[in-house]
């Protein structure tokens, strides 16, 4: 068994294009949330969303490229170039046969399908471009980043709903854990934001129409976010052989299945995966001082979770402290516990914990310490970072400081 | 619409082989021009829309296709063939 170290992360969501503006935003406690820019927009009855603005792929990419890489790829793409440039790690020669990438997004090339579509269905045109398919295919940015970076060891994507990020991380942990791989590029994509995308989610009804905010006896649901995050998982020794700097410590990871509804969370299951992962990362619970919650400002979630964190946590589910950063950058889906990975780090690192923001009143059935409104300052050494999926998958990382 | 069919296949060729269209000259095939099979196949679709007309082409089977890719004159034969059958 491995020591299983972070030593690169970037991102791109709706509050920073990077990790350094991401971090900046969290301590203020800063909404990306806002209207949307997108088209048909005023055919929605949902018109808000952590949106990434100011995106222009001609600056990163040339034209050939763009005709291959969805929005989602894109996102992958850059963030990936920010964490392997803070890595320092170099795949081009033997490294590149011991490392790959892993994963996840929910529903891939969003933004390809809804165009396409549009085109034969709106339209009435009878053919699309050659690449839709090499496009929209849920692993096209794992694939495109294991060719910028000649990764060429395990390289897959998993589809998790709400979930996939964390399942994604928490294969990579176990990969470089037992050996299989010396370094993984692991995190996750979503780009959902468009007229389809967001159509298909209006359906459900649990959509916030102003604002996400977990916990507040007032939510009223989730918000939709895009963007991806992306980490390096190294092997310690090989890590400190060479001096790296390590952002954070993989200790621990569980997924289970409740195996009981398509939609509702349960109580249950989320507390067998939390309590999985205290296992795996063989750390008492008491250890624990930062969560960041699944939290997804929906009636059904927050209640559900905070019933599992007292659960496994007991009295010290009182102590501890709590947040869902949805509330700033929204619900990015199968990206989201990438980017809210970044939470943990920042805990973990720097000693801040992100707020809960949006938070206006107590709801008893969420009655932990959901760090409302202000970033608090902590010491913290263990931190868990919650995703809990709609198909109920649950999958928790355990992380600690360096 | 006044440049020829001639022009306007290896001006959709240059572009795809990130040239000048004086680099595309009849003879050239389009492996030489530095043109891959995905490549061609955005050449293909470039050219439907370019002229509204449908190109007979499977990539698994491209010897027995009607529409013959040796060379860039042979691609504007046959493109220049199915315009005229679209037209009559």
């Amino acid at each position: 068994m491995r020591r299983v170290v972070i030593t690169g992360a970037g991102t791109v969501n709706a509050l920073a294009h990077d990790v350094k503006g991401t971090f900046e935003a969290f301590r203020e406690g800063r909404c990306g949330i806002g209207p949307l820019d997108i088209r048909d927009r005023d055919r929605l009855s949902i018109q808000i969303g952590g949106q990434v603005h100011g995106w222009d792929p001609e600056t990163h990419f040339n034209r050939q490229q763009l005709v291959l890489f969805d929005k989602f790829t894109q996102f992958t793409l850059i963030a990936a170039r920010q964490a392997i440039a803070q890595s320092g790690l170099n795949f081009d020669g033997h490294l590149g046969y011991e490392a790959g990438v892993v994963l996840g997004t929910a529903a891939g090339g969003v933004n390809t399908w809804d165009e396409n579509y549009r085109s034969v269905y709106e339209e009435g045109k009878n053919r699309v471009h050659p690449f839709v398919v090499p496009k929209l295919m849920n692993n096209a940015a794992a694939s495109h980043l294991s060719m910028e970076f000649n990764l060429k060891g395990p390289s897959f994507t998993v589809a998790t709903a709400c979930a996939s990020s964390n399942h994604a991380m928490g294969l990579a942990f176990q990969m470089v854990r037992s050996g299989a791989s010396r370094a993984m590029l692991t995190g996750g994509s979503e780009s959902m934001l468009c007229f389809g995308g967001i159509k298909a989610w209006e359906g459900l009804r649990v959509m916030s129409k102003d604002a996400c905010r977990p916990f507040s006896l007032n939510r009223n649901g989730m918000v939709q976010g895009e963007g991806a995050a992306i980490f390096v998982f190294e092997d310690y020794a090989h890590a400190k052989k060479r001096g790296a700097e390590i952002l954070a410590e993989v200790i621990g990871f569980a997924m289970t299945s409740d195996a009981a509804d398509i939609v509702m969370p349960s109580k249950q299951g989320a507390a067998r995966a939390i309590a999985g992962a205290l296992r795996d990362a063989q750390v008492n619970p008491e250890k624990v001082c930062y969560i960041n919650a699944h939290g997804t400002g929906t009636a059904a979630n927050d209640k559900t979770e905070c019933a599992a964190v007292a659960d496994v946590f007991g009295q010290h589910a009182d102590r501890l402290m709590i947040s869902s950063t949805k509330s700033m950058h929204g619900h990015l889906i199968g990206g989201t516990g990438a980017v809210e990975l970044l939470a943990c780090i920042m805990a973990l690192k720097d000693g801040v914990i992100a707020p809960t923001i949006g938070y206006e009143e107590p709801d008893p059935e969420c009655a932990l310490n959901v760090v409302p409104n202000v970033a608090r300052e902590a010491k913290v050494k263990v931190a868990l970072s919650n995703a809990f999926a709609f198909g109920g998958l649950n999958a928790v990382l355990v992380l600690k400081r360096a | 619409m006044a440049d020829s069919v001639r022009d306007r296949v290896i001006a959709i060729i240059a572009e795809q082989a990130v040239l000048d269209v004086s680099d595309v000259t009849e003879d050239s095939s389009l492996e030489s021009l530095g043109i891959d099979s995905l490549g061609l196949v955005e050449s293909i679709f470039a050219i439907e829309e370019a002229f509204d007309i449908s190109v007979p082409f499977n990539a698994n089977e491209p010897a027995k296709s009607d529409f013959d890719i040796s060379t860039v004159a042979s691609i504007i034969a046959a493109v220049e063939a199915l315009v005229a059958a679209q037209k009559s």
